[in-house]
């Protein structure tokens, strides 16, 4: 009963979405379908902050290892959840916005959150240069042509392929650097682009197919048998 | 001052790179704490010296422009605030330009994200663009600002039939039906344009697939640099143009720059952005180029 | 006199009035100033918009023959049967078309089209009374539905085919034949093994496809007695792991060892999310990393900082954008379709062997599709070849929705 009700959902609702899209008449089931996930996902968020403050709690009351860093998620955790719900700082009363200027939630993601998440995202950049260091390499045919793509889009992504090239005759302009670049992502980059997007269309409606069918159900937490 | 800086940065930069082409000969691979630090090195010295280079539009982000162009004034134009501060630098640029361009045309303009954290920024461009640089600009009637609603592509589900649906009231709690600029707007297939910022899910790939296409209307979207190569397969039947990374956002700048000079003295991050990220892929080329001498060196000793 | 100059100008504002008031009445306009307004609109037709749920109705017009010179837009106004116009829309010149999908099904609309000129706006005459009415099928997407029986009969039959006995050639992903290998030398290190199911919720098919995949991976977890770590970013995920987790160790004969705390909640935030996953690497040191299902910005900063330690790491996703940095990073890479082909392909049971063969037919019919279809606007486009043109209207039948 615990795996039955679960694939008799999963089966209703897969099939009634497909279906909305052919008869329009079960269009607006199909809306309400993708609504009903959004409400259930807020409130799973009390699972997973619950989840969050018992680990850490758990990590600080017995003093585990690295136990201070689950003082500082729990006073940021705190802290942000206090200042959103009772919206600290900000106009006055349940009706003020919380992102309104002053309020301590919106001080917070604009001067906390905002450059944390900004320096996490520019690690990428470090990165990308280690990654290319190693991965960059002349080792066979396939691979040169790799590095030399490479090369092109990086030049092309910057005004350094247009003053490189930008002496040759308009006639040939498709061999200027920036117009490689434009090309290479058009052309070769598009169409293994798209042939693996078929392959995932594919693949996933094979897979929902299984889930519909009840065929794989490891995601409930078990065996196919 | 300046110049001198940028010259001892040079020489240090292009100096280290060829002392570590010359170790590379030994056939060994270098730590890449050394790489880290020449990006770092050549980044932050594009920043403080404010190294900037010539920009040169490319067709792609042209036709952005020109679509906001051909648009008669009091068109109708969305703006889809759909990242979060991490992708910030690299699109909040585009959003502003877009924001800017639009409202010189005479564009009508909606503001709305389906990113919790995207109304924060979202305000931050009313705040230092249209209520700075656009002063008469009223609000309900020039610009309305949505907000955020959660649900992720089941806004852009429902906001394809109706807005009123999804955003009863504006962000401030004003009925959408008091709102001027939402007299004419039912649903999103009565926008002129819609330009969707952003580079994650949902984002602008959902806006193509699911307001674009079934409602047949115009997208041209701001992206990320790394998704951009997902949205090419899209261009230019499904996205008209597209801005991709700093880059774009430089050239729609130069552009904005070029055509209307009253935005000669306004910032343009991009196009100051644009002189790191160069001097940080002639770094990674460098090193590229320096993998490859250590990989034929290490083989050639292999083989002997 | 001045009786006289008086009469005169009200002679004159009566005559003024008057002459707008024919010109008005004459060519339907609504400004009152006299000089000319543009051509109105012609042939206005209103009719339901088919195969939908009865919500819109299409007007369609004939565009003003001073457009685009001499108009600044088109302005389209709704009537009831008896009932007032009103304007619902205002539209760019060039327009002739509009879907007005704010009407009630079963009540009569009648339209009007009104160009906009410098000097105001003249109107067209009315269209017919239209309806908009339900359908029970989009027959706009004929071909799709076409294509949705053939795929998923094809799905069927070779799950049926699998059922009977018959023996279907799967061949081999690397990144799945080397699971077993990177759990058993974790296990040998004595190092957990950290699982990141992507940074979607349970509504993506990518995290489906990584928690079918975690349930196989625990079942090995539990047999060699090793340790999984799994950080999530979705309290849904979190759910669905910890209830998967738990199945693999019970179907293990090893509920004991179990413990809640191996799938662990961090945050939505996405780069909140990379840098706690970065710590836990960066402090545990995971002998074998796998990152399967939606991945975004933080593939390479999670692949790299797990190539840094030193880790075995097999990636798998669905993000064609992503999947350059995971093959640069990690050791194996499921690319694209091997993601949802995995669980089929661990689970080693025929039914679900036998979807995956069923894809084939897919990729058949999108290969011959794409061959033909290059082949022939080729041919036309290039050759002129006249005989090609059938195929191009066969193809677009077949393969685009209206």
């Amino acid at each position: 009963m615990k795996k039955q009700i679960p694939i008799l959902i999963t089966a209703t609702v897969g099939t009634v979405l497909v279906l909305s899209v052919f008869f329009p008449p079960a269009k607006m089931l199909g809306e309400d379908f993708s609504l009903f996930f959004d409400i259930i996902a807020v409130f799973a968020f009390f699972l997973g902050g619950g989840n969050l403050v018992r680990v850490h709690f758990i990590k600080v009351y017995r003093r585990k290892s690295d136990w201070v860093y689950s003082v500082v998620t729990l006073v940021g955790f705190t802290m942000m959840l206090a200042s959103g719900l009772f919206k600290l700082g900000g106009p006055p009363g349940i009706s003020g916005s919380v992102t309104a200027d002053g309020s301590y939630l919106n001080t917070m993601f604009i001067h906390i959150i905002a450059p944390l998440s900004s320096t996490m995202y520019a690690l990428l950049a470090f990165f990308v240069a280690s990654a290319s260091y190693r991965a960059f390499r002349a080792k066979n045919r396939e691979a040169t042509i790799l590095l030399i793509a490479a090369f092109v889009i990086l030049l092309g992504r910057t005004p350094l392929g247009m003053m490189a090239t930008g002496w040759v005759w308009e006639s040939l302009s498709i061999f200027q650097i920036p117009n490689l670049a434009v090309w290479v992502m058009n052309v070769p980059n598009l169409a293994g682009q798209r042939s693996i997007l078929i392959g995932v269309g594919l693949g996933v409606v094979a897979m929902s197919l299984r889930l519909i069918l009840g065929m794989d159900r490891t995601y409930l937490g078990g065996d196919n048998d | 001052m300046t110049n001198i800086g940028v010259i001892i940065s040079m020489v240090f930069i292009f100096g280290g790179l060829l002392a570590i082409m010359i170790y590379s000969l030994r056939g060994k691979d270098i730590d890449r704490r050394i790489i880290f630090l020449f990006v770092f090195i050549s980044v932050a010295t594009s920043v403080i010296f404010n190294v900037e280079f010539k920009e040169y539009p490319t067709v792609i982000v042209k036709k952005v422009f020109d679509k906001i162009e051909s648009l008669p004034p009091g068109s109708k134009v969305l703006i889809s605030f759909d990242f979060d501060p991490a992708m910030k630098p690299e699109v909040f640029p585009m959003a502003n330009a877009f924001v800017r361009h639009c409202l010189v045309k005479g564009h009508k303009i909606y503001l709305m994200t389906i990113w919790a954290t995207g109304q924060a920024l979202m305000n931050e461009t009313v705040e230092t663009v249209i209520k700075e640089e656009f002063p008469d600009a009223v609000y309900g009637e020039d610009y309305v600002t949505l907000g955020f609603k959660a649900g992720g592509v089941g806004v852009l589900n429902v906001i394809i039939t109706d807005f009123r649906k999804m955003y009863p009231t504006d962000e401030h709690g004003t009925s959408l039906d008091s709102i001027p600029l939402f007299a004419e707007v039912k649903s999103a297939k009565d926008l002129d344009l819609v330009l969707p910022i952003g580079g994650g899910q949902p984002g602008p790939k959902e806006w193509i697939l699911f307001i674009g296409d079934p409602g047949d209307v115009p997208i041209a979207p701001g992206l990320a640099a790394v998704v951009a190569p997902l949205i090419y397969p899209y261009y230019p039947k499904q996205a008209i143009g597209l801005l991709g990374g700093v880059k774009g956002a430089a050239e729609y700048e130069s552009l904005l720059r070029q055509v209307y000079p009253q935005f000669q003295d306004v910032p343009a991050p991009a196009l100051r952005m644009m002189g790191p990220q160069t001097m940080a892929h002639i770094v990674i080329m460098a090193f590229i180029v320096i993998g490859n001498i250590t990989y034929f060196r290490s083989r050639r000793r292999g083989a002997e | 006199m001045l009786n006289r100059v008086l009469l005169l100008c009200l002679a004159l504002v009566w005559t003024v009035s008057v002459s707008v008031t024919a010109q008005d009445v004459a060519e339907g306009g609504i400004d009152t100033l006299s000089l000319p307004l543009p051509a109105p609109a012609q042939n206005v037709v209103a009719a339901n918009h088919v195969y939908d749920d009865g919500e819109v109705i299409d007007v369609n017009w004939d565009k003003s023959p001073d457009d685009p010179e001499n108009i600044l837009g088109y302005i389209v106004y709704r009537a009831e049967t008896d009932g007032a116009f009103d304007s619902i829309r205002t539209l760019l010149p060039g327009e002739t078309f509009f879907s007005d999908d704010n009407v009630e099904d079963e009540i009569p609309y009648k339209y009007q089209i009104g160009v906009i000129g410098e000097n105001g706006v003249s109107l067209s005459g009315e269209s017919e009374l239209a309806v908009a009415t339900w359908e029970l099928f989009n027959f706009g997407m004929w071909n799709t539905f076409l294509w949705m029986f053939v795929f998923c009969g094809s799905v069927i039959g070779f799950i049926i085919s699998a059922k009977s006995g018959r023996k279907l050639y799967i061949r081999k992903i690397g990144g799945l034949e080397a699971l077993e290998e990177a759990v058993g030398r974790a296990t040998e290190m004595g190092r957990p093994i950290l699982f990141i199911p992507g940074i979607l919720d349970m509504d993506d098919v990518q995290t489906l496809a990584a928690i079918t995949i975690l349930g196989k991976v625990a079942r090995v977890v539990a047999d060699y007695d090793s340790k999984i770590r799994m950080p999530v970013s979705r309290s849904l995920v979190l759910t669905a792991a910890r209830e998967t987790i738990k199945e693999s160790y019970t179907s293990a004969g090893r509920p004991d060892g179990y413990n809640e705390d191996m799938v662990q909640y961090v945050t939505d935030e996405q780069f909140g999310y990379v840098a706690a996953v970065n710590g836990i690497m960066v402090r545990e040191k995971p002998a074998t990393c796998l990152y399967l299902g939606a991945f975004f910005a933080e593939s390479l900063i999670l692949a790299e900082t797990g190539n840094s330690i030193g880790a075995i790491q097999i990636a798998g996703t669905a993000r064609p954008g992503q999947l350059p940095f995971f093959v640069a990073a990690c050791d194996y890479t499921l690319i694209g379709e091997e993601l949802f082909a995995a669980s089929a392909y661990l689970s080693e049971d025929p039914k679900q062997l036998g979807s995956l063969k069923g894809q084939d037919v897919g990729k058949v019919i999108a290969m011959f599709g794409l061959l033909v279809g290059t082949a022939a606007m080729t041919l036309s486009v290039a050759w002129q070849v006249p005989a090609t043109q059938w195929i191009l209207d066969l193809m677009n039948n077949l393969f685009t929705t209206n």
